[in-house]
């Protein structure tokens, strides 16, 4: 007899299920990893305890690893400054395969939708992905096409399953972080989620200078286990801070390596306008999403041309230390100490 | 001017701390200074101003976070509305995860029910009038702080002849509860930080009867961190020099005899309750506000005849203690096992602006953990 390793104790599915923080994890973890056996799988594939990573590993021995990724997309809506839909469906799952260290090679994409959506908006979606695809230089190789009733999808939702070649250079894990590490993020945090929220309506807020920061991210770390080649353990770790925001990718860092991520406030990049709507709405721009930018750990002696590297929007936010172990923690400028706590909830529904 | 930086200056902060250290060190007493306010307690955490303070300063949470104090048998009352056909219930995001016996409102509306987050009342008072077939309940919760909107949001209800609004009204009074704890015998307070919101609002002239009947020091305070460093430091002044007056740090916001038309819209739509429950603190005498009779029809109480039942909570929630200041919120049984912000059993942990809220993300841990006295990040490698 073997026992029930579901561990999953609410109700209902909550929209805080989905929104990348504590409520996320309890669902993966809980209730669908060990039903499809992710921890013997993982254990198999890398002789290593599960972590969630944005990708799976599919060794092909001599012929080098496959990453193996998808991700669902229900923003609304469908536009927004700086993107779309197609955009995220595209550099979405592009991303999670370029922060697990993968070259981006394929995408297949599936649309849920809705009975009555105007053919030219699915159009201009088609078109988008298709020149996203363009752009990041991986190709979209099939897929397939559902509709529903009308009133049972919000108009479109997107899944796109993508691989990639997981480039040799790249030694990626939470277990090689080291006391002394680095954090460095690509850039500023906030823009996408505090965009898409704006585009909503629901709040009335005008920002002239706002857009979402979707893009694609393989060049930029391609660039970066360049400039780190000399090294082969100086890029520890790599995760993109979408749903949940960089408190939910850091807590599931540290978590995952047993060690305290300490940033510190003041050098936590976030744009005025997205500070002003965070500061009026109540939020922490640490949990808001990002759709382009990366939060990678480093080896002190790189930290420097891992910046030079990523352009002149990427900082050194904060480092790894000791204690307090497993934890997440922000030194404020005024030399007080917070505790950064995973999502909570859902402040913002659908961004992505 | 951006309002913020200026306020968030680290050289002026330490410049307070400093003059807080000097005034308290050698005292040999403890300064018990209650921050009224939800939005303060949110703040002093959030920028870690308790570990800026010398420890001869007791920061004790007061009752000022509005969903906190609801009690379970209004919140059941109000949510019991949204089972009539036809009803839209609206509320703030703060009033979303409240947990009552149907479960949170995020609850009803994952089943089904229509409840609806709004920013303010007028955004409820706006889904009213797109959808004529429906009636809209605006779930109105706040101290004077978010009262004048509800009451313009009727006066608007009114002049339109809206037939499918009105206000289930839950709205509270800042000052009796202050008197309620001051008249507890095992209270132990020197002084109060007057919250900042609500006396943009009703100036400082409610505070009077503290300094004059109580003995005690208030001073009104703004949100930013230099704000509530400077507001403990005068606090701190008049407790030593032996004054207690109440005094209005939050110059730039708060005029001392408050906002004369938001008062007026106050005074327009609503009259004082007889008495009012609040969580932790009982029954407490003209505590909260009712929608005057000329405004009976948007009054959501009448015209559904809502019923009250009276609810039993766990017992061993210490929810009363932590808002008397009593307890510390890591002093519950409860806390951060049973009771956290993901499954709330009592609303301070429901709220942002609650005080075990804000201890369970900001601090809780640090509590169990000591930051090694020498934390620092090294020095920056990156032009």
């Amino acid at each position: 007899m073997s026992t029930n390793p579901v561990k999953f104790y609410d109700s209902s599915i909550q929209m805080a299920h989905g929104a990348g923080g504590k409520a996320s994890r309890r669902l993966v973890e809980g209730l669908i990893a060990p039903l499809f056996g992710l921890a013997e799988i993982s254990g198999e594939m890398s002789g290593q305890a599960m972590t969630l990573n944005d990708a799976a590993y599919l060794p092909l021995g001599s012929a080098g690893t496959l990453a193996f990724t998808t991700d669902s997309f229900v923003v609304k809506p469908l536009r927004f400054a700086g993107g779309s839909i197609g955009d995220l469906a595209v550099n979405g799952t592009i991303n999670d395969l370029a922060v697990s260290g993968a070259k981006p090679l394929a995408l297949v994409s599936s649309f849920i939708l809705e009975a009555g959506l105007s053919s030219e908006v699915l159009e201009i979606e088609v078109r988008t992905m298709a020149e996203a695809a363009k752009r990041a230089g991986v190709r979209i190789v099939g897929g397939d096409t559902k509709v529903v009733e009308h009133g049972s999808a919000d108009g479109m939702f997107i899944t796109t399953a993508g691989i990639g070649l997981v480039d040799t250079r790249a030694h990626l894990g939470a277990q090689n972080v080291r006391v002394g590490d680095k954090v460095i993020v690509s850039g500023p945090l906030g823009d996408h989620g505090i965009t898409v929220l704006l585009a909503r309506g629901d709040v009335d807020l005008e920002t002239d200078d706002l857009r979402s920061d979707t893009r694609p991210l393989w060049h930029l770390v391609n660039a970066l286990l360049t400039a780190l080649e000399g090294s082969t353990e100086a890029l520890r770790w790599m995760r993109d801070p979408t749903r949940g925001g960089a408190a939910s990718a850091l807590n599931e860092l540290a978590n995952d390596c047993g060690l305290c991520v300490a940033l510190q406030d003041e050098k936590i990049p976030v744009r005025e306008s997205v500070r002003g709507a965070c500061e009026l709405l109540g939020l922490d721009p640490l949990t808001i999403a990002c759709e382009g930018q990366f939060i990678a750990i480093v080896a002190p002696e790189y930290a420097e041309r891992a910046c030079e590297v990523l352009g002149k929007e990427a900082v050194v936010m904060g480092e790894i230390t000791q204690t307090p172990a497993k934890t997440v923690i922000s030194k404020t400028q005024y030399g007080g100490t917070r505790v950064i706590d995973m999502l909570t909830g859902d402040p913002l529904p659908r961004i992505c | 001017m951006k309002f913020i930086s200026e306020f968030r200056d680290s050289v002026l902060i330490q410049k307070t701390a400093d003059e807080i250290r000097r005034l308290t060190s050698g005292t040999g007493r403890t300064f018990r200074i209650m921050e009224v306010c939800g939005g303060h307690t949110h703040a002093i955490y959030r920028f870690g101003l308790k570990d800026v303070l010398p420890k001869e300063i007791e920061m004790i949470h007061g009752p000022g976070c509005p969903v906190c104090v609801l009690p379970e048998a209004r919140i059941d009352a109000g949510l019991e509305l949204v089972r009539h056909e036809g009803v839209i219930m609206t509320m703030f995001g703060d009033m979303m995860r409240v947990p009552g016996k149907y479960g949170t409102p995020l609850d009803m509306k994952a089943k089904g029910a229509d409840i609806r987050m709004v920013y303010s009342p007028m955004d409820a008072l706006t889904i009213a009038q797109k959808n004529p077939d429906k009636h809209v309940v605006f779930f109105a919760i706040g101290f004077e702080t978010t009262a004048p909107a509800t009451a313009l949001s009727l006066i608007m209800a009114k002049k339109q002849h809206l037939t499918n609004f009105s206000i289930f009204c839950n709205h509270i009074i800042i000052a009796p509860p202050l008197r309620a704890l001051l008249d507890f015998p095992d209270l132990r307070l020197d002084g109060f930080i007057g919250p900042g919101h609500v006396s943009t609002i009703i100036g400082c002239k409610p505070y009077e009867f503290i300094s004059a009947e109580y003995g005690k020091p208030v001073v009104v305070s703004g949100f930013e961190p230099l704000d509530l460093m400077q507001s403990i430091m005068m606090c701190v002044r008049q407790l030593i020099e032996g004054r207690c007056e109440v005094e209005n740090q939050y110059g730039r916001a708060v005029l001392w005899d408050g906002n004369s038309r938001a008062l007026a819209a106050l005074e327009e739509v609503f009259d004082e309750r007889n008495s009012f429950e609040w969580r932790g603190l009982g029954f407490i005498p003209h505590s909260g506000w009712k929608i005057r009779d000329e405004y009976a029809e948007f009054d959501a109480e009448k015209r559904f005849s809502v019923i009250e039942t009276s609810v039993e909570i766990n017992s061993e929630a210490a929810c009363g203690d932590v808002l008397r200041g009593l307890k510390k919120p890591h002093d519950c049984p409860l806390f951060g096992t049973v009771c956290t912000p993901e499954n709330p059993v009592g609303a301070l942990m429901v709220s942002s602006e609650g005080a075990c809220s804000a201890y369970h993300q900001y601090g809780q841990r640090l509590h169990e953990i000591e930051i090694p006295s020498n934390f620092k990040l090294q020095e920056e490698t990156v032009v």
